[in-house]
């Protein structure tokens, strides 16, 4: 297992540039996410690591190996495709076994270390199946057995689950992290799937026109986003946010959002009046007759153990996570509290995420 | 009259299928009678053979046959009785007509030319085409669709309107009436069918098969040769399908460039006639047997025929 390095990487196909200086470390045995939407530039970025790709600009370090320019073969990496790229013209002992064929293994160890891959996945009892014949499950299981069986340095994994039905996604989200909490192997998984980021990463970069937004646990990208890109990227229903205008002065500790005053964590940087952005998570909204910040009830959305309300502000919708027993009717008048400690405030210019107390708070946390 | 269509739109209706089955079984009778008359033909006398009105129901011979292997000399009836008895059904059926046999004829060499040369070029074709079609499928090739518009144009024209060319070409250098230049001949034709046919179906399989090879420690021949080939057999088998037909059949080349130790089955079999008088049986007995292997070759692969001629038509 190793560290990978990625300094400066950039690639450009003519004039369209698909990723711009990314800069990246994952730590060794390291679950590692590149999250963004289609396009974004993170399958480019996997097939630049896994050399199917050459980089246009920058390094990639493989446990300290400087391996840009290498061949895949010479890499020793595993790619799990999105299509899983099953042989059908092998059954599943061959196509698990066919890298350890690759290195001149002798055919009683490959039997051997296939063997006990399948039991690792628990498809030992398909090796002798055409994979034709498997379910979207299984053919993932055999697609993971060909990655592990050569023991790489790595594994890359292009959104593996993507082709797969919500019910077997939830299932192989789970075995996927349990299997890389036992064999602890650095993985590099791409999707556009923000529950399968969050619920399987370590460390996440979200990814957006090729630029690497924001690089941090699921935690930080969540709580503490770094530009309105990744605050309405990830959460389901996103960030809202609400307009505001004027500066900010360091050390203050309270706006005006449509004439009321809201308490935010206190700001640790001068800004120039500009078009700003108050960013709430849904559920630190409540509700409370004595706010000054008012609504109208627009329409609720029952999720069973809490509910999800669009109020109409006079700067447009917004959603709040309440619980499911509050009674709603559309049309009424509600007030609105904010949780001040966790808000965030952005320059609508360029959507980057103002110094507040809170965001240092995260930055003393991971230094110290 | 009702506005609802009586007829669904996915199922075809018992009419519909009737009248399909009895254009289909027109055409298969249209296609098959000159086949089943050279069949025919080929085992019958040859007074039969040019009987007027033609028979249907005639006595089997195989004095087509014979006469196709054997080359014959007349004899006068007192010399063919003052030989022994007959050393086989040719023999026997050749006396009748006051003949001896000679020795074997020019036939089965030629057909052993044939087979040698279209096979022969049918792979080198096939073999050239998989590589560059594999080649134009999966990498930046400069100008990659001019090339390919250049390759097709050796199709452009009828394949005689270059013969004089190739002729002198061919004498120049010493390729005339040999294996080795009607085989370089022939795949030069049918190069370009195969590169064409070929990149269609390549281009149709994934290159994460290659890609999931080359990470796993294979070169890139090595991944084409593990993972693509197998996958583009029906492709291959379908391409070498049509290329073995042209070269097989192909007769305007082969009849200006080979005259002798090379010539092929179809210049040849038109020579048959000559031999004294119109023996139209012996010249049926030889295009039945140089049926045989294209029938054969159809046969063994015409679940890919079938798949190779629809491509395009039906992409999944």
């Amino acid at each position: 297992m190793a560290e990978i390095r990625v300094q400066n990487l950039r690639k450009a196909f003519g004039a369209f540039v698909a990723v711009q200086d990314s800069n990246f470390v994952v730590e060794d045995g390291e679950f590692f996410v590149m999250l963004g939407p289609s396009g974004c530039g993170k399958t480019t970025t996997l097939r630049m690591i896994a050399g199917l790709e050459l980089p246009t600009g920058g390094k990639i370090l493989l446990g300290g190996e400087d391996v840009t320019m290498r061949r895949a073969r010479e890499r020793d990496i595993a790619f799990v495709f999105q299509l899983f790229a099953l042989y059908p013209h092998m059954n599943v002992r061959k196509n698990i076994g066919f890298p350890l064929l690759a290195q001149g293994m002798a055919s009683a160890e490959i039997r051997q270390r296939v063997e006990e891959t399948a039991k690792l996945l628990r498809i030992d009892h398909l090796l002798d199946k055409s994979v034709s014949g498997l379910a979207g499950g299984d053919r993932q299981r055999v697609a993971l057995g060909r990655a592990i069986v050569r023991r790489p340095k790595c594994f890359l994994m292009d959104e593996p689950l993507g082709t797969l039905d919500t019910e077997f996604r939830d299932l192989m989200v789970h075995e996927l992290r349990e299997l890389h909490n036992r064999i602890h192997a650095t993985t590099v998984y791409v999707t556009h799937d923000q529950m399968e980021a969050m619920s399987m990463a370590d460390k996440i970069a979200v990814m957006n026109h090729g630029v690497i937004e924001q690089f941090g646990t699921p935690r930080e990208i969540y709580d503490r986003p770094a530009t309105m890109f990744v605050a309405d990227f990830i959460g389901s229903p996103p960030m809202n946010f609400l307009k505001f205008g004027g500066g900010l002065a360091k050390g203050a500790k309270e706006i005006v959002v449509q004439g009321a005053k809201v308490a935010v964590p206190e700001v640790r940087e001068d800004i120039a009046p500009a078009d700003m952005a108050l960013g709430i998570r849904p559920e630190h909204i409540r509700f409370d007759d004595g706010s000054k910040l008012r609504g109208a009830i627009y329409g609720t959305e029952y999720l069973g153990t809490t509910q999800i309300v669009a109020v109409e502000t006079a700067d447009g919708i917004i959603k709040a996570r309440v619980p499911a027993g509050i009674h709603l009717s559309p049309g009424e008048q509600v007030g609105l509290t904010l949780s001040s400690a966790r808000l965030s405030l952005f320059e609508k210019g360029t959507g980057r995420a103002v110094r507040t107390a809170m965001y240092d708070q995260a930055a003393e946390a991971r230094h110290g | 009259m009702s506005l609802t269509t009586a007829h669904s739109v996915v199922a075809p209706s018992a009419n519909s299928k009737r009248i399909a089955g009895v254009i289909i079984v027109a055409y298969a009778l249209i296609s098959i009678v000159p086949l089943l008359w050279i069949f025919a033909t080929s085992f019958k006398t040859p007074p039969d053979s040019i009987a007027y009105p033609p028979k249907i129901v005639f006595q089997p011979s195989l004095e087509g046959y014979c006469n196709l292997f054997t080359t014959r000399t007349r004899q006068t009836p007192e010399y063919i009785n003052s030989l022994g008895p007959a050393t086989g059904v040719c023999d026997e059926t050749v006396r009748k007509r006051n003949m001896v046999i000679a020795g074997p004829s020019n036939f089965v060499p030629r057909f052993v030319n044939s087979l040698i040369i279209a096979f022969g070029s049918t792979f080198c074709a096939v073999f050239l085409g998989t590589l560059s079609a594999y080649g134009f499928s999966r990498f930046k090739v400069p100008l990659a669709d001019d090339l390919l518009f250049f390759i097709l144009s050796t199709r452009f024209m009828p394949p005689i309107a270059v013969a004089i060319p190739i002729y002198l070409m061919y004498r120049e250098l010493g390729l005339s009436d040999t294996a080795l230049g009607m085989i370089l001949l022939y795949t030069a034709v049918n190069v370009s069918l195969a590169v064409w046919l070929l990149k269609g179906f390549i281009d149709e399989i994934p290159r994460e098969y290659e890609e999931a090879a080359m990470i796993d420690g294979y070169t890139r021949l090595q991944a084409f040769w593990r993972t693509v080939l197998p996958q583009a057999t029906t492709g291959i088998a379908a391409t070498a399908i049509f290329c073995l037909i042209f070269a097989w059949n192909e007769y305007a080349f082969a009849a200006l460039l080979t005259s002798g130790t090379a010539q092929t089955a179809p210049p040849f079999i038109p020579t048959i006639i000559g031999e004294g008088g119109q023996d139209w049986p012996a010249v049926a007995a030889g295009t039945t047997i140089f049926l045989v292997p294209i029938l054969v070759f159809t046969i063994l692969l015409r679940n890919q025929l079938l798949r190779g001629i629809t491509f395009g038509a039906v992409r999944k």
